[in-house]
């Protein structure tokens, strides 16, 4: 797994690039998206998924097959869940409709 | 480890090219709200590909495929209900669980790279392993006692002790020092479930000095470390779309928490070493009497703002704790169709987490439209009738613009004393989390309605309406 002299230099050339245009593109999120921003990005950090499966397919023996099986499902969970809470979210955000007549609540008749 | 030299390597890396333009398109399209789902669309599809990618990746035997089948599963039937079931009030201590899930995974599969690979690691390897393993362990503890201090399964005051961050230094050094150890001899494999514990430990002494208040900034910087993590595990796997990924989550955090500390006049230092509750203290305790306060009853405060143009609301925790967000969008609809004109100032710290009101305020149906951030309202206060404070407190206080003794001197603040009127909603007279007492309740503008802010949504809704009622009867 040793990490080439070649890939350290690529690997930090794409960490810094991602790492402006992450700057650049986060910064440009309004407060009102800030909470969805980190559902999202925590959905996002659960890439080690990536990593996760190939522990898990490989096998390497006993003990890194559950170690690898208790990350996958970890990270999937992270993936799934932050997902489907961001969608949640979003879903809620709407902008001003047509102001509807305000009915008497129930509280009003006491 | 991609290998370029087979198609079936190219195949795998330009999947993941594609993959990691997915995330940016998801973040890009999160920059405004009606593009926003169109991101979580963009991020899934990315998430697709990179899974597919790996799935191709050589060396994965028929029973691993099915051990993956199997957790994926597991995985997805963990993460569905915690995706559709947690309410919105749970959200803070929601992100901070999922962040603990994250770093688990980083952190395990650190391990499993290190036991299998030793003594043949690189220098350049080892340390970033090492960096890699020490922070998933803190980040997995670290967002472990968040969520528990926001759940309130633990005592969210802050907890101090004397040598405190000498204790902090000490153990993250031996960790530091233990990792360049490990580069100059990684076949030390004791060393390494070493590292894990000191990390797993710092992770907690990191959290227990923090304030409820100061759980923005901390989930934050938590998120930041989670995706440092994602990002380092890229350079041991070497495998780029971990560390695109891992960078975008990494300048996200690191953003949003810039923006609490800003938001707030402190610095991270400040946040993550100052201990604030305790200075606090000692500050309430040498405040005086601040003057007398006038309290109104539901009766006159629903007359006053049936009577007023324009009326803001000022949401604060407070109004999370009562679950009132409903009732306070029930009492703008009264209002709006009495004719008052009703809008919302959201304090960039409001809450326990970044945008927490936003997101608890869409639940209950308010337009986003309505929402204001701090810097567009405060021009306007001087032209609102009523201000109507729900369960905020240290973000209104006056005394941060002019008493430099005080905790909060220096943080922005909403300016609602420019108003006619304001009126706070509180439970009892209890300061708020900076143990200051408020200038603000002792203006003579001011009028205290006092009780659980749900209740007094309920009163003032049936105040308000009821008389709209009576009269056009």
């Amino acid at each position: 797994m040793n990490v080439s002299t070649e890939f350290i230099v690529t690997g930090l050339f794409v960490f810094a690039l991602a790492g402006f245009l992450g700057f650049e593109t986060i910064r440009r999120v309004p407060r009102l998206l800030h909470t969805p921003l980190m559902a999202l990005t925590n959905a996002l950090s659960a890439i080690s998924l990536v990593g996760s499966l190939v522990v898990l397919g490989r096998q390497y023996s006993t003990y890194a097959t559950i170690l690898g099986f208790i990350a996958v499902i970890a990270s999937t969970i992270n993936v799934v869940g932050g997902f489907l809470i961001t969608d949640k979210m979003l879903r809620m955000f709407r902008t001003r409709q047509k102001p509807k007549p305000v009915k008497a609540e129930a509280e009003v008749s006491s | 480890m991609i290998d370029y030299s087979r198609p079936l390597g190219i195949i795998i890396g330009l999947l993941y090219l594609a993959g990691a333009m997915g995330f940016v398109f998801s973040l890009k399209w999160m920059s405004s709200a009606p593009t926003a789902r169109k991101g979580v669309f963009a991020g899934e599809i990315g998430f697709v590909l990179a899974i597919i990618g790996t799935l191709l990746m050589p060396g994965i035997t028929a029973t691993g495929y099915m051990y993956i089948a199997v957790a994926l599963l597991i995985g997805a039937a963990i993460g569905v209900p915690l995706g559709l079931l947690v309410p919105m009030t749970a959200m803070p201590q929601r992100i901070a669980l999922s962040h603990a899930f994250g770093a688990l995974a980083a952190g395990l599969v650190g391990v499993v790279e290190y036991f299998h690979n030793a003594p043949q690691i690189g220098g350049f390897t080892m340390a970033v392993l090492g960096a890699e393993v020490v922070l998933g362990a803190l980040v997995f503890t670290g967002s472990l006692m968040a969520a528990g201090k926001l759940q309130e399964i633990l005592p969210g005051r802050p907890i101090t002790f004397p040598g405190q961050n000498i204790a902090n230094f000490a153990v993250l050094g031996v960790a530091i020092g233990l990792i360049i150890t490990l580069v100059a001899n990684p076949g030390l494999t004791w060393a390494v479930p070493v590292i894990i514990v000191l990390g797993l430990v710092f992770g907690v002494l990191l959290i227990i000095p923090i304030g409820g208040a100061d759980m923005p900034t901390v989930i934050a910087l938590l998120n930041a470390y989670a995706g440092l993590s994602a990002a380092a595990l890229g350079f041991v796997l070497s495998n780029n779309l971990l560390i695109v990924a891992g960078a975008l989550d990494g300048t996200s955090g690191l953003i949003l928490s810039i923006v609490m500390c800003r938001a707030m006049n402190r610095s991270f230092r400040n946040v993550l070493f100052g201990a604030f509750g305790k200075v606090a203290e000692a500050a309430a305790g040498e405040q005086g009497e601040m003057g007398s306060i006038r309290s109104a009853s539901f009766d006159e405060a629903g007359e006053i703002l049936k009577s007023s143009r324009l009326v803001v609301i000022v949401p604060g925790y407070g109004m999370a704790v009562a679950q009132a967000q409903h009732k306070v969008r029930e009492l703008a609809d009264v209002l709006a169709a009495e004719g008052v004109e009703v809008k919302y100032a959201i304090h960039p710290v409001a809450g326990r987490m970044p945008g927490h009101m936003n997101v608890l305020l869409a639940e209950a149906q308010v337009p986003y439209d309505q929402l204001l951030d701090m810097e567009e309202i405060n021009p306007e206060f001087p032209q609102v009738d009523v201000v109507l404070v729900v369960g905020a407190n240290d973000v209104v206080n006056p005394s941060a613009r002019h008493a430099k003794s005080s905790p909060i001197y220096g943080m922005p603040i909403l300016d609602v004393d420019k108003a006619a009127c304001v009126m706070v909603v509180k439970r009892s007279m209890r300061p708020g989390f900076a143990g200051v007492e408020n200038e603000i309740f002792f203006n003579e503008k001011t009028l205290m309605v006092f009780g659980d802010a749900k209740d007094v949504m309920g009163e003032l809704i049936t105040e308000v309406a009821g008389k709209r009622d009576s009269l056009s009867v």
